[in-house]
């Protein structure tokens, strides 16, 4: 069993209140940064640490905060991004809904390392009990006196808000956040200018996910360089997944780094194997826009070593051969799965999520859709493979935010992956369009 | 001042222009198309992606290559920027789907399209485009809407440049449209139905590419090629009006009024609704002469001169400047 540096009280009755949280080691960090530490200091324990963000991109959050600009006399601010949407993934839901003094805690610490005296939790919209939860937890810090002038007689001053967003995927972009957050339509900005360096109000401003910021709490109690010590490589730490899909045990992981998948997969101690004893077809390893990967290339690098739940282990091979452990999202799907209709699945919700700003996302995702629900229902022609795949060529890289690659990666990955299984839909629609219908392999294209 | 190469032309900017500018102050062929960007207009730019360059390197301090194009027209130039546009076989393909990607939900009825003849998007197809569509499935569609007794939009032909949005936001007290919903959903609009009424609303008439926002004054009277541009201008009472503005003739008549536009079809000084819409007689102007038009454009065909062409002045381009896209075999009908 791994070690659990954000969850291990998290089945604690009454964690959620200051005084429970409190009596299982909450807010050391708190005191140890304010009291002991300078903000740089903080800075360089998580340099140290080697923490990589976990909202989904892996960028090193310590390195994030060295770029914050910091001209004198204007305010910076830091913000935690809790928009969590992508499909698969909801770790950070269940991390503040059961551990808010955790994310509380974290942001005050991180504050101050930033030198920050005004922080923001944008929550997503849908969560609403959530908001309440942590509204609560913020009440009871401030009543204690960790938020609010004057932090244990420190001098420091912070007042940390949550905000709901409305509901839009997108607005989990950290400029279509800011924007939002500024009370504006959430669409992405152009950058540069980065948020570093114009971000919130055009303030220097960080944004971080909530685990990124959770992770703050150890690693300013242990120090950094404990917390580097577990993982593999560039990849330390604990990371939570969310594991989901035809599992036996589907639920929330968390795994240190270098696990290996198939360990994850088959072991007892975290998913127990794909229900009803069936095979395993296909993983999306970290939320629904990273490329899928058939059950040879998620468990086996293509070189032949195993794979690891790593961010560089994951990635290996490139998008040819690999995949990235993203934001955790894990997926897991039997061998009854429609690989087409699971494409077409995701390509719905970029459709539906595309802020419609850029041209190529907004009417790429859009054709994406429509094209996979041709193949899906039966009436797909055999240039629609390579119309897709260019059309999914043709988003990728040219959008204003990510969300134009997140919907193009995951029907490129299939087509490269899955190919067979598209052709079987345009020559065989009738058994593919029947209800329940499950692939027979490539010697039916024979 | 920043020096850059673009195309492998040299030129001197001041800091901060972006790459798109610097491109104009050389001007001719290698300027890349824009379709949102607006340079009287805060704010607007990056979102159409028809000016996407390649950075072959970021600067003379940093002299690697950019991971992705860039949008040239929001991308502010560094000293020793090298850029890439008509030279760059990636940045002519990226451009042609982009083409592709604007046109997919956009109506290809340009023969009954008001704004035929002086369209940017219709210029912007022609020139970097590709002459088949991959595209089956159903185009978006909306109803016409009168926003007001003077103008009227088509949402179908909308491409969502947001120019008029920035216009009404910087030009006008209160703005009342806006884009709502996500996506390919999304629409200019006025949520509770609404009219655009100020003095300075007949300029989102000006500055939008297509034929969404359309002069109901003006609307089918006559094809803009048929009609003569004249420059004239008036002491208009408005204090932020100009005044200066094109009288379109038609025999004697005077068909509509716009302002001036310069040759990438911007409007550096605009004019009131009562210039716009009131003042349709000869006598209510001072006439100038004929109006240049130096955009590349049908209307300058039928006229004064010889229609200014987009010349290459780079030697060598890439094969693909004057190919189809290479993925896009042309589509059977019938298929």
């Amino acid at each position: 069993m791994g070690r659990k540096l954000l969850t291990e009280h998290i089945n604690v009755e009454g964690i959620d209140t200051f005084e429970v949280y409190r009596k299982h080691g909450g807010y050391r960090s708190v005191e140890k940064a304010i009291k002991t530490m300078t903000p740089d200091e903080v800075v360089e324990e998580v340099k140290k640490s080697g923490l990589r963000g976990r909202g989904g991109a892996g960028f090193p959050t310590g390195m994030k905060w060295s770029f914050l600009a910091k001209p004198e006399g204007v305010p910076r601010y830091l913000v935690c991004n809790a928009d969590e949407s992508e499909p698969g993934t909801f770790k950070d839901r269940q991390l503040m809904s059961k551990l808010p003094h955790l994310l509380v805690e974290g942001m005050i610490t991180s504050s101050y390392a930033l030198g920050a005296n005004t922080s923001y939790i944008y929550i997503r919209g849908e969560l609403l009990y959530v908001l309440r939860i942590l509204e609560k937890a913020i009440a009871e810090a401030y009543a204690n006196g960790f938020l609010g002038k004057n932090i244990l007689g420190s001098g420091y001053d912070l007042d940390l808000y949550v905000h709901p967003g409305g509901g839009a995927y997108i607005c989990g972009e950290e400029t279509a956040l800011l924007e939002s957050l500024e009370g504006k339509r959430g669409n992405p900005r152009n950058k540069p200018p980065f948020p570093a360096v114009q971000g919130l109000y055009a303030r220097p401003t960080v944004v971080n996910n909530v685990e990124s910021i959770a992770a703050v709490v150890p690693i300013v109690n242990d120090g950094g360089d404990e917390y580097a010590k577990i993982g593999v490589g560039k990849s330390t730490g604990t990371k939570l997944i969310s594991a989901c899909g035809h599992l036996n045990k589907p639920g929330i992981y968390e795994i240190e780094l270098g696990v290996p998948v198939e360990e994850f997969i088959y072991s007892d101690e975290y998913c127990g194997g794909i229900w009803k004893g069936r095979d395993l077809k296909a993983v999306v390893a970290g939320g629904s826009s990273v490329p899928i990967l058939p059950k040879e290339l998620i468990l086996k690098t293509a070189a032949g070593e195993n794979r690891l739940m790593t961010y560089e282990s994951l990635s290996d091979g490139g998008f040819v051969t690999g995949t990235m452990l993203g934001s955790g999202g894990f997926i897991a799907m039997d061998d009854t799965t429609c690989i087409v209709r699971n494409t077409w699945n995701f390509s719905r919700f970029y459709h539906h999520e595309s802020c419609g700003q850029c041209s190529p996302c907004r009417e790429g995702t859009g054709w994406l859709e429509k094209i996979l629900h041709r193949l899906e229902h039966g009436h797909g022609s055999e240039r629609d493979i390579d119309v897709l795949a260019s059309v999914a060529k043709q988003i990728e890289g040219n959008t204003i935010c990510p969300l134009g690659e997140a919907a193009a990666w995951p029907v490129s990955a299939a087509i490269r992956h899955f190919r067979e299984e598209f052709e079987w839909h345009i020559r065989y629609p009738q058994e593919a369009t029947r209800p329940g219908a499950v692939f027979p392999g490539k010697a039916v294209l024979a | 001042m920043a020096k850059i190469t673009f195309d492998g032309i040299e030129v001197e900017v001041p800091d901060g222009t972006t790459i798109l500018n610097a491109a104009r102050a050389i001007g001719g062929g290698i300027v890349p198309p824009a379709m949102c960007y607006y340079t009287p207009l805060k704010g607007s730019g990056g979102k159409c992606r028809a000016c996407l360059v390649r950075v072959a390197a970021g600067s003379a301090k940093d002299p690697r290559p950019m991971p992705k194009l860039v949008a040239s027209c929001v991308t502010p130039v560094q000293d020793g920027m090298v850029v890439e546009n008509t030279t760059s076989e990636q940045v002519l393909n990226v451009r042609k789907g982009i083409v592709e990607m604007l046109l997919i939900n956009h109506p290809l009825d340009c023969p009954v399209c008001d704004q035929a003849g002086e369209c940017d998007l219709q210029n912007f197809a022609f020139e970097h485009g590709v002459s088949t569509t991959r595209y089956e499935e159903e185009r978006r569609t909306f109803e016409k809407i009168d926003i007001g007794p003077l103008i009227q939009l088509h949402m179908t032909r909308c491409i969502l440049c947001y120019r008029c949005v920035y216009t009404a936001d910087q030009l006008t007290e209160q703005r009342v449209h806006g884009v709502l919903g996500r996506g390919d959903a999304a629409e200019i609009g006025t949520y509770i139905e609404n009219i655009i009424d100020n003095e300075f609303s007949g300029n989102v008439i000006d500055v939008c590419p297509v034929g969404a926002l359309t002069d109901k004054t003006f609307r089918f009277k006559q094809r803009v090629w048929f009609t003569k541009p004249v420059n004239a201008h008036r002491d208009c009472e408005n204090p932020k009006c100009c005044g200066n503005v094109v009288l379109w003739y038609k025999g004697k008549d005077v068909l509509r009024v716009t302002a001036r536009k310069d040759q990438y079809g911007e409007v550096k000084e605009w004019i009131c609704n009562t210039c716009r819409f009131d003042k349709k007689e000869t006598s209510d102007w001072t006439i100038e002469g004929p109006a240049h038009i130096d955009r590349s454009s049908v209307i300058s065909a039928n006229h004064y001169e010889l229609p200014v062409l987009n010349q290459s002045i780079v030697a060598d381009l890439p094969e693909s400047s004057t190919r189809d896209l290479e993925q896009n075999p042309p589509m059977r009908l019938g298929n």
